[in-house]
């Protein structure tokens, strides 16, 4: 019997993200105690004003930051989490081209790379989700994001009884 | 002191010498942050009389001690200081985005810039680095170009610009400045005074540390806040946006329409918020930091101006709708959006442009005196044309890009009645002949026709008074909401957020000293939004203006409300408004001339500005 992926990561839901950094500001003092996006191991993206997004480590299932590791710094944890073996890491940033999410990072002070861990030392939980005030993140294995995804678009197609979005709007547009 | 940077930077633009002082504490609990050291540091550096374009007139810029921390709205504000060129009394224009998060960061609670460019540059504030960069490229490029064309020369996309558009580079006097694309830091005119410096853009990239002072009350304060913007307090601003408020004002007969010749817009339904959210509001999104998040981004889905965007909220909409007689939305989003593009502040285009308007209908102006433009009111193509030519100040452009006041000098003395201002600053989106509080509020605005300087128009609003009576105690109402308002605007939380503090100054002081650990008591607070309310009339007063600025447009005190309704006969007489100023003016604690007596500067601390009142009594 197959079985399911059991990696979680943190997800941000695009259409619920305003671009509002509170998750910077959550993780970054989670961490370091201070409010410093350039140390937050969640980033948000404000492409243009209506495309926003928070984007984190997706604990993948074959990362490639830890195969771009010349110097094997990086190892994955049974959980999915990247975890880093700080002497052996130069800051040469080879795991940083090899992230196609710019979910690894350079710390500005410790010279080394870190990504997301789930704040796994903490007994409440990643401090994003739980600050998040429009519920965009949620901590998912790659099944139930997909599931939210079906759901999502079922939603979306049929948004009154047994009307699609696209005949809705042509209905109303004046 | 922590939350606070601690650090002024000076900045001569045309040495490029720069330097920093030290903010200390005595100075940060006095004025706060933001608007109050931003006013207090223009009143030291400034001198009397200067002209505001002149390299001698100090543009400030300073943010708030929450600045770049997690207090929902507190990360995110900042406020341009100057010598208004609009006004010619003290210029002032608040801004929210993810601008001044980035300033915090990069080690300053204020920026003060002296001096010109010999020619066009930018500034990049990059931490500990200052420098003045080539900006001929940027020149003649809209706001938002500007913002992407740094990121680019830069490389880091996490830089955040302010900048001004055409309009400042010609010294508009209703230039802006815009920061994050769709936000502006909109009135009194300091765009000019950007242009004037020659400064295109003003680039920061911060990397520092922001701490605060007691983490567990702070965080039990954001949740709590947090908790609030997700409730009633602020359910219009998350919802339908504020442009709700057309609807509920035009039952009140005080949407001021087709520049005050009515009070009721007959085709507001048209251009109703459940119209704009169901077919134009594209995304609602967030300030650096805020919970509430009410920003409404508009995008035209079809016809000529398919995919423009635009911020809309009810001042732009009211500008460009009621204002102009316009019932055509993708024309008052596409008349927003060439605002922004030209770095114009769209409630005083819409001013400009109802003027123009209520010439035409008067046979003041003639379809050939502008360039062909027929502009009555509703043409909303006419209106757009119109935005064209003030932007660029092409033909008859010129003759309006510098506000109402200045365009009726122009035109002559029979369209002075038309220009609705106050001390040259063009009117916003409430008739003030029905919204009594109001009007003594704008009327006593030290930086001219703004509903932003006290809560007054919601004290109409919702009926807390007669809003049609003028009587005695309207004074205090206002002189208390002003005080808030001004330690909003320097802790710089918004203004939209007002309603989630259910306890004003003792809740702002149990924030500030979460944050800073500087220990304010609620009174101190209270007592320091009355001296940065002193600070601006120091200012005023300095540059020659007394209470007969203090005064409200022509057609809000001779023009009665002529539309059958609540409203109706409605108008300011000079009675009521000598009742209304003496009655502020004494709650004030200022002479009859609406000066600070001695007694309230010593009260508040500021003997050393006494120069300026007495120099005025002699």
């Amino acid at each position: 019997m197959a079985k399911l992926h059991e990696r979680k990561f943190i997800s941000a839901d695009p259409e619920k993200c305003v671009g509002c950094q509170i998750c910077e500001y959550a993780c970054s003092f989670g961490k370091e105690r201070a409010f410093n996006p350039t140390k937050a191991r969640i980033r948000v993206i404000r492409e243009n004003q209506i495309n926003n997004i928070a984007v984190t480590c997706r604990f993948c299932e074959t990362p490639a930051c830890v195969a771009a590791c010349p110097r094997n710094a990086l190892s994955q944890s049974v959980n999915g989490s990247i975890i880093l073996e700080k002497e052996n890491c130069s800051g040469c940033g080879w795991c940083i081209s090899a992230c196609d999410y710019g979910a690894m990072m350079l710390h500005p002070e410790t010279k080394t790379v870190y990504s997301c861990d789930l704040c796994k030392f903490r007994s409440d939980g990643p401090q994003c989700v739980k600050w998040c005030p429009e519920e965009a993140l949620t901590v998912v294995t790659s099944d139930v994001l997909a599931q939210k995804a079906r759901l999502s678009a079922i939603k979306k197609l049929f948004q009154t009884p047994g009307e699609t979005r696209n005949q809705q709007q042509k209905e109303t547009t004046p | 002191m922590l939350g606070y940077a601690g650090r002024i930077l000076y900045l001569d633009l045309t040495t490029g010498k720069n330097y920093t002082e030290k903010l200390n504490e005595e100075t940060a609990k006095k004025y706060v942050g933001g608007l109050g050291l931003g006013m207090y540091l223009y009143l030291s550096k400034s001198k009397k009389g200067v002209d505001p374009f002149s390299p001698e007139n100090p543009l400030v810029l300073s943010v708030g001690p929450l600045a770049a921390t997690m207090f929902p709205t507190g990360g995110n504000g900042h406020t341009f200081i100057s010598k208004s060129p609009a006004t010619g009394g003290v210029g002032e224009s608040v801004n929210h985005g993810t601008f001044g998060t980035e300033l915090k960061r990069a080690g300053y609670d204020a920026v003060v810039l002296t001096g010109k460019a010999e020619k066009p540059i930018y500034l990049l504030i990059d931490d500990d680095s200052i420098e003045l960069r080539d900006a001929s490229k940027l020149w003649g490029r809209s706001p938002a170009e500007v913002e992407d064309a740094i990121k680019d020369e830069i490389g880091d996309f996490y830089v955040r610009v302010a900048s001004i558009g055409v309009a400042g580079e010609k010294l508009s006097k209703i230039a802006c400045i815009i920061n994050d694309k769709t936000r502006a830091a909109g009135r009194t005119g300091l765009g000019a005074v950007m242009g004037s410096k020659n400064l295109k853009a003003i680039a920061v990239r911060g990397t520092n540390d922001v701490a605060i002072s007691k983490p567990d009350e702070f965080f039990n304060l954001v949740k709590e806040f947090h908790e609030r913007m997700k409730g009633p307090a602020a359910q219009k601003y998350r919802t339908m946006g504020s442009t709700e408020n057309l609807m509920h004002q035009n039952n009140m007969f005080c949407v001021p329409t087709r520049n005050y010749n009515n009070s009721h817009f007959e085709l507001a339904e048209n251009i109703s918020s459940l119209i704009i959210n169901q077919h134009f509001i594209a995304k609602i999104i967030a300030c650096n930091s805020c919970a509430m998040r009410c920003e409404h981004v508009a995008v035209i889905k079809d016809g000529a101006y398919r995919g423009v965007m635009a911020r809309i909220e009810y001042d732009n909409l009211w500008a460009f709708g009621p204002n102009c007689g316009v019932d055509k939305l993708n024309s008052i989003i596409k008349a927003a959006e060439r605002c922004n593009y030209f770095g114009l502040d769209a409630q005083s285009v819409g001013g400009v442009i109802s003027f123009i308007m209520d010439c035409c209908e008067k046979g003041i102006l003639t379809k050939e005196k502008l360039d062909g433009i027929d502009a009555h009111f509703g043409n909303a193509s006419a209106m757009l044309a119109l935005i064209d030519k003030i932007g660029k100040q092409d033909g008859i452009g010129a003759i309006f890009a510098d506000g109402v006041k200045a365009a009726a000098a122009k035109i002559g003395s029979d369209a002075e009645p038309l220009a609705q201002h106050i001390k040259g600053l063009e009117v916003t989106g409430y008739d003030l002949r029905c919204l009594k509080t109001a009007a003594l509020s704008c009327a006593v605005s030290f930086r001219g026709a703004d509903h932003n300087r006290s809560g007054a128009v919601t004290v109409d609003l919702r009926g807390k008074v007669d809003r049609l009576k003028a009587e005695a105690g309207r004074g205090k109402i206002v002189k208390d909401l002003e005080n808030q308002f001004n330690i909003i605007d320097s802790l710089l939380v918004c203004k939209n957020a007002k309603g989630t503090f259910y306890k004003d100054f003792e809740e702002m002081a149990k924030i500030y000293n979460a944050t800073t650990g500087l220990g304010i008591t609620p009174q101190e607070l209270e007592l320091a939004g009355e001296r940065i309310q002193a600070l601006a009339k120091l200012i005023n007063t300095r540059e020659g203006l007394t209470r007969k600025d203090d005064t409200l447009p022509w057609k809000v005190m001779n023009q009665p409300i002529n539309d059958d309704g609540s409203a109706k006969g409605a108008v300011v007489t000079q009675n009521e408004l000598d009742l209304l100023l003496d009655d502020y003016y004494q709650a004030r604690g200022y002479d009859k001339q609406g000066t600070p007596t001695v007694a309230k500067l010593q009260e508040l601390g500021l003997t050393e500005y006494l120069s300026i009142i007495e120099h005025k009594e002699a």
